[in-house]
């Protein structure tokens, strides 16, 4: 039940909701009013002076109104107040005109330029002529690193990224320098940015002065690029994107606002992970023993081969359900396998017996408004980035619930920092090194895995008696557990996180023990979030199949002649020497990848996928949120989607079931059909079928320009556009476009609103729902009838050896991912393979920070370079990049295996 | 009626008028410098590419007939990696021009480019830059843009002062 | 030389010269609408640009012969057969000087001449329901409805010359023009044959059947190569014979002083057809309803009139 109050816009009288200010009031009622220190997720500051409409008094006329920010004025009832009012229109025309004064003339060699928010409100306003006749002043840009541009002139001073990199997303050393007119917005000096969300000062800066600097490299203007709906590939949030594509390449990914995951932000390694599509690394061609055959050749090999003797399959959490399902049907149920390390298939088991309870899990969005949260052993900042900025927020929901007993609404950002400063909702971290959220932490314990398993029982315990007791606990973390379990008791909206990220099953089964003792406890507000490693993780075990590990046997013995890996790299899962052993054992081995792998070096024959942007299919989210991506642009050489091609394979071998699967919605249909547990997976998107007006919807905006021209060198004849079978896109610009279901919005445009913005017109209301629902479907819902009980596997804590550690993995943002890591500019930021330490030993061991440092891990040596200072408890050492067998005890030596 | 028989009458007078006919291959027509012929990419006043790549021209093109690639000089300027001009689809409406925010593209009055042959008429940057400033002379867009490229550091473009000291705290 | 040797010579050698008359007007037309349209004509083939027929048979004989298949195939073919050679046949009786003629028929030549001219409606009506496309059977309708009414005018508005001749005879009638040329007498029914003759072949400003700009070419929207070639011959060929049976009726024929009778026949040819030419090039086209409401509303009476009234004062003068 929401309230409502009647205002008049401009003599029209409108319903809007209470407690709203009256700029997103009228956006959301479709009204064009220029701002641009405001933003839907960052509330209002009244710093631009932009959104000035007249607010009339009583009943008077006209004149007897007085100019009012609207972003700073709530709605009431009965308000009368004029946008049009030429008062109101000259007080924005001038706001305009002083910004411009000093932007300087670059528009033409501007990358904001066609999608730039400055221009849109500039046009808006009508300030077309510049009086302006003096000089204008000028920054030195700086470096910022490899993801951002920096052009400090065109700056018009909205501090909206100071406030998104400070206040939003908790980074440091990004601020404001100087006065008056010449205020800075930048580092204490050149330097690459460390937050990972600084990617979002793109799409936050209303014009060109941070720009995405990857795209500067094969730069299109908004106009040219072809778009598509989207997901992130690269961790398992399942954020949405749009993919920008041009004359056969992905230029750039933006964020996809969903309301219930990604809202307005994406992470770096998401923004700029594509990369990997055009790198070096990619495969292009089927390669029949390192030598390139046509697509034809490739496959009637595979029909030999098939045709031979037992083929196993082995699935992969990265790719699409669809292709998953292919390899499934195509070797069989019993011959398909699981892309994930043991361990791994371990832990997705111990989430799965949570998510099939009593506990909802929470989409980001609920994340964002928890009022207590509780992460376990996972270091989200790296392993789910766009989590941890929901975690930053919702450690602010104690001060809006602050500031409301004040009176001050939610959306008053400065008023809210301002009188709830120390005001924090609880949230307490958990993990084995420092995460980058420990600053907003209440509690941050730094601990073993087994230990964090045992603080997570102990907490059950203190929540319900009747979950199993923690013996032995230290005086100190029995405390905690207690302040822990009281502030989660003490939450209407209590979270707990914990995933794969310690690589220990105990801290996901003391997780579960947390959410079922505050279930018993009454709370229904109580919500649990699992992090998984890949983007289809969760589809993957809900899919199931046998263990990694079978199938590695299975070659070794013999049992098994050929082996197709979808989209894995068996050395990412297994020991190197398992692996070898069983690839030098299969007769055949079929690799399907996007790109190079050392899988694929040991392969028989490559058949090149599609990647993300090129390809179609449903992933699921760790959310359990089934959602379709949508291919952007058809690949040159023979890349096909990864279902195609054993479809295809399918075909050749005679298999009269393949042949039915024309496009994308026969696979999925087949899924749905056979997993009854996806049966909803049809529904992620609307189906090829679907039209508007009896028309496909557009993907390239209706300016695309280059059409005749863009492959004349090649051929003068305009080569008909590509059919697209699998959705209801279409590949030109002939076609739809206006309000459509937000799972199928190539790109967001509107009229007079060419930014990233324009996401405003298809909202119900600004920030909230997007009209015609959101996307995808949980597939994930509570059971409450559902009679789980306590785990009980408490392990023993944690007992340092002496002169061996405890190797646990570390995750990095950027380079932990397979695909991201091989983008140039997300390869600049990967660091050098290193290993963290305790700092106690790493005093003893004679190590400082940057050392060379060795460790002997199953009897393999690696050279790594020391860290210290991440908190580690002692006998603990946090490896990177981590290995399949993690966590593992090894041997650690000062030096250098060269020296 | 009367009127009738006076147009065949005016009609019939024509007999004696001048004939406007220009009998083109032999007597080249006098065509005015804004006379709307082959497109040509001209150079800023010191020989440098005017074209910066914005893609103005391209989008305006109401046969689409312009394709481009923009790419960047480690200075910061910003070229066209190529630029290719279709002319079999050009209509000639001179849109590109009058799009043109640095005066790089430019109509000529030479239109005789006929080809046997479709290709031929697809011109490439190399086919369209001429070494001269066209019909705009002494226009230079970087020396009024804000974007900093070598022999131009920030503040010494028109009217702009010299970039601030953002650690003076002076009003 | 036996009188059927130079009989034949007679008929071979006005078909030729009919032929080539035809194919030289669509240059001399030109031509002339360039003249004053101020602008060239066609200038550049041969010398001042006459080889352009040849250019233009080489064209029209080397384009596709092409029947569409939704067509009615003989009759297709059948239409522009029927223009070229009833217009031809007409031709028959025109004197052209003395002892130049193929045939008087035996004082019958101007009714023959007007027959022929009415069949060659068939042709037109033929090709345009035959071409079974929309745009050639509205040609073809309007080119029944115009062509048979316009035919009543034509016969109508020679009869006073055949009155004050007192015969169908087109020698007589030329012979009988040694004093005053019928165009003085019959002023009105010269006026009267010149519009009904240019209606009866269609000609500008009265090409209702083939209108370019409503009916895209009318009744030969399907023809090609030579087909349509031949109605475009056998409009030039109507356009010299309305122009030939105008100086037979009413300008004294070959009657002239000083100069051969030949010449003179081909002078008043030429003026005449200039004439035509002249207004192509100055008068637009009427509308449908107006160019048949003058038919029957001012040349049916003008021509009754001018009919009564010759002979009216024939009979005073008996």
């Amino acid at each position: 039940m929401e309230m409502t109050v009647q205002i008049s816009i401009d003599g029209r009288a409108v319903t809007v909701a209470a407690g709203d200010n009256l700029l997103r009031a009228c956006l959301s009622l479709g009204y064009d009013l220029p701002y641009f220190c405001w933003h839907p997720a960052l509330g209002s500051v009244g710093a631009c002076r932009q959104c000035a409409v007249k607010q009339i008094h009583g009943d008077g006329d006209r004149r007897s109104g007085r100019i009012v920010m609207a972003c700073m004025t709530p709605v009431a009832e009965g308000m009368r107040i004029a946008i049009a009012d030429p008062e109101a229109r000259a007080f924005r025309a001038g706001v305009i005109e002083w910004l411009m004064t000093n932007h300087p003339h670059d528009c033409p060699v501007c990358p904001e330029g066609g999608e730039c928010h400055l221009q849109d409100m500039t046009v808006m306003t009508g300030h077309v002529r510049r009086r302006y006749r003096f000089t204008k002043r000028t920054f030195r840009n700086q470096y910022l690193g490899p993801f951002l541009q920096h052009e400090m002139n065109r700056c018009i001073a909205c501090y909206r990224c100071v406030r998104f990199y400070r206040d939003y997303a908790g980074g440091r050393d990004f601020d404001v320098f100087a006065t008056h007119r010449d205020v800075y917005f930048g580092r204490h000096a050149d330097g690459v940015l460390d937050s990972e969300f600084a990617g979002n000062l793109a799409e936050i800066c209303p014009t060109g002065v941070f720009t995405d600097k990857p795209l500067e490299t094969d730069y299109a203007r908004k106009w040219d690029l072809r778009g598509a709906p989207s997901l992130c590939v690269h961790c398992g949030l399942g954020c949405n994107t749009t993919v920008n594509a041009r004359a056969g390449r992905l230029r750039r990914v933006l964020n996809r606002y969903h309301p219930a995951v990604n809202g307005y932000f994406l992470c770096d390694r998401g923004r700029f992970g594509h990369g990997f599509t055009t790198s070096g690394q990619r495969l292009r061609a089927p390669l029949l023993r390192g030598r390139p055959v046509p697509p034809d050749q490739a496959l009637a090999r595979i029909s030999d081969i098939l045709a031979q003797g037992t083929a196993i399959g082995i699935g992969s959490p990265r790719a699409s359900l669809e292709a998953n399902f292919a390899l499934r049907h195509l070797v069989g149920p019993a011959n398909f396998h699981l892309g994930l390390p043991a361990a791994e298939a371990r832990q997705m088991a111990a989430i799965r017996r949570i998510t099939a309870g009593p506990v909802t899990i929470a989409p980001i969005s609920e994340a964002e408004r928890a009022d207590a949260v509780l992460v376990l052993g996972e270091d989200l900042p790296n392993t789910a980035p766009r989590l941890a900025l929901a975690l930053r927020q919702a450690v602010r929901e104690g001060s809006f619930v602050f500031a409301e007993t004040l009176g001050i609404p939610r959306w008053h950002e400065a008023a809210v920092r301002t009188a709830a400063q120390p005001v924090r909702s609880p949230l307490i971290v958990a993990t084995p090194a420092a995460t980058r959220l420990d600053d907003v932490a209440a509690r941050a314990a730094r601990l073993a895995p087994d230990d964090i398993a045992r603080l997570g029982f102990a907490i059950a315990h203190a929540l319900d008696g009747g979950a199993p007791a923690v013996p032995g606990l230290p005086a100190d973390l029995a405390a905690l557990a207690e302040d822990a379990a009281r502030a989660l008791a003490e939450a209407h909206r209590p979270l707990v996180v914990t995933g794969t990220g310690c690589a220990s099953s105990a801290v996901i089964e003391a997780a579960a023990n947390i959410t079922l003792a505050l279930h018993r406890r009454g709370r229904p507000g109580a919500r649990f979030h699992p992090v998984v490693p890949a983007c289809n993780s969760q589809g993957l075990a809900l899919m199931g199949g046998r263990s990694l590990d079978d199938a590695l046997a299975a070659l070794a013995a013999g049992t098994a002649e050929t082996l197709i890996a979808l989209e894995t790299d068996l050395y990412r899962c297994a020991a190197a020497a398992d692996v070898d052993t069983a690839l030098a054992a299969a007769r055949h081995v079929i690799v399907l990848d996007q790109v190079r792998t050392p899988t694929t070096d040991r392969a028989d024959i490559i058949l090149p996928a599609a990647a993300f942007a090129e390809a179609d299919g449903t992933l699921v989210s760790n959310e359990g949120r089934a959602q379709r991506f949508v291919q952007a642009f058809v690949p040159a050489g023979a890349i096909r989607e990864s279902w195609r091609w054993l479809r295809d394979a399918g075909i050749a071998a005679g298999r009269p079931d393949f042949a039915g699967w024309t496009g994308l919605d026969e696979v999925t249909a087949a899924c749905a059909h056979h997993l009854p547990d996806m049966a909803a997976i049809v529904g992620a998107a609307p189906p090829a079928s679907f039209r508007i007006a009896g028309a496909r919807i557009a993907r390239e905006p209706s300016r695309t320009s280059g059409r005749t021209a863009l492959a004349a060198e090649i051929s003068v004849h305009e080569a008909k556009p590509p059919d697209d079978p699998d959705t209801p896109l279409a590949f030109t610009m002939e076609g739809y476009y206006g309000p459509m279901p937000p799972a199928l919005l190539p790109y967001a445009w509107a009229p007079g609103w060419n930014s990233v913005q324009a996401i405003n017109k298809f909202q119900q209301e600004v920030g909230g729902d997007l009209l015609g629902g959101p996307p995808g479907c949980r597939l994930i819902e509570p059971r409450p009838d559902a009679t789980a009980s306590y785990g009980g596997g408490v392990p023993a804590a944690f007992a340092a050896r002496a002169g061996q550690w405890l190797i646990v993995p570390m995750h990095e943002v950027f380079g932990s991912d397979e695909l991201s890591r091989l983008a140039p500019a997300v390869a600049e930021r990967v660091p050098a393979p290193y290993l963290a330490l305790a700092d106690g030993d790493a005093a003893r061991l004679g190590l400082g920070e940057g050392d060379a440092v060795i460790l002997e891990l199953a009897g393999a040596s690696l050279s790594l370079t020391a860290r210290i200072g991440l908190g580690l408890p002692g006998g603990l050492a946090g490896l990177f990049p981590a290995l399949p067998a993690l966590p593992a005890w090894g041997i650690v030596a000062k030096g250098s295996a060269l020296a | 009626m009367f009127s009738q028989l006076r147009t065949l009458w005016t009609v019939f007078l024509h007999l004696f008028h001048r004939r406007v006919t220009v009998q083109y291959p032999e007597q080249k027509p006098d065509l005015p410098p804004r006379y709307r012929g082959r497109i040509i990419l001209s150079r800023d006043p010191d020989g440098e590419e005017r074209c910066v790549a914005c893609y103005l021209c391209a989008v305006a093109c109401p046969v689409d007939c312009i394709a481009l690639q923009k790419a960047e000089r480690p200075d910061g300027r910003w070229y066209p990696a190529f630029f290719r001009i279709n002319f079999s689809r050009c209509i000639f409406c001179g849109y590109c021009e009058e799009a043109c925010p640095t005066d790089a593209i430019q109509l000529t009055p030479d239109f005789e480019m006929s080809e046997y042959l479709r290709p031929n008429l697809v011109y490439e940057k190399r086919d369209l830059l001429i070494s001269g400033p066209g019909k705009y002379p002494g226009y230079n867009f970087y020396r009024i843009a804000g974007l900093a490229i070598a022999g131009k550091d920030k503040g010494e473009a028109a009217a702009e002062e010299p970039p601030v000291d953002v650690r003076g705290l002076l009003p | 030389m036996s009188a059927t040797a130079s009989g034949l010579a007679n008929a071979f050698g006005i078909l030729v010269v009919l032929v080539g008359l035809g194919a030289g007007l669509t240059w001399i037309e030109r031509r002339l609408l360039g003249l004053w349209q101020d602008r060239y004509g066609p200038n550049r083939v041969g010398p001042a640009g006459v080889l352009q027929v040849v250019a233009d048979m080489v064209k029209i004989l080397f384009k596709e012969d092409w029947v569409p298949p939704f067509a009615d195939r003989a009759a297709f073919v059948l239409a522009p057969a029927i223009a070229m050679t009833a217009l031809l046949l007409a031709f028959a009786v025109v004197p052209v000087a003395p002892g130049i003629g193929v045939t008087d028929l035996d004082g019958i030549g101007l009714p023959f001449a007007l027959a022929m001219i009415a069949l060659s409606v068939y042709s037109t009506v033929l090709a345009g329901w035959a071409s079974n496309n929309k745009y050639s059977l509205l040609g073809g309708l309007r080119a029944a409805a115009q062509m048979l009414s316009y035919e009543v005018f034509l016969g109508l508005s020679v009869m006073g010359v055949v009155m004050q001749a007192g015969s169908f005879d087109l020698r007589a009638i030329v012979a009988a023009q040694r004093g005053l040329w019928y165009a003085a007498p019959q002023c009105v029914g010269f006026l009267l044959f010149l519009l009904a003759g240019m209606a009866g072949i269609h000609r500008l400003p009265f090409d209702l059947p083939e209108a370019e700009s409503e009916l895209v070419a009318g009744y030969h929207v399907e023809y090609s190569g030579m087909k349509f070639g031949m109605f475009f011959v056998g409009e030039y060929i109507g356009i010299v014979l309305v122009a030939a049976l105008a100086v037979t009726l009413f300008l004294g024929g070959w009657l002239g002083p000083a100069l051969p009778p030949l010449l003179w026949f081909l002078i008043k040819l030429a003026v005449l057809i200039g004439l035509v030419i002249l207004m192509r090039a100055a008068l637009p086209r009427p509308r449908y309803d107006q160019l048949m409401a003058f038919g029957w509303k001012a040349m049916l009476p003008l021509a009754l009139l001018n009919l009564t009234a010759t002979g009216a004062i024939l009979l005073a003068g008996r």
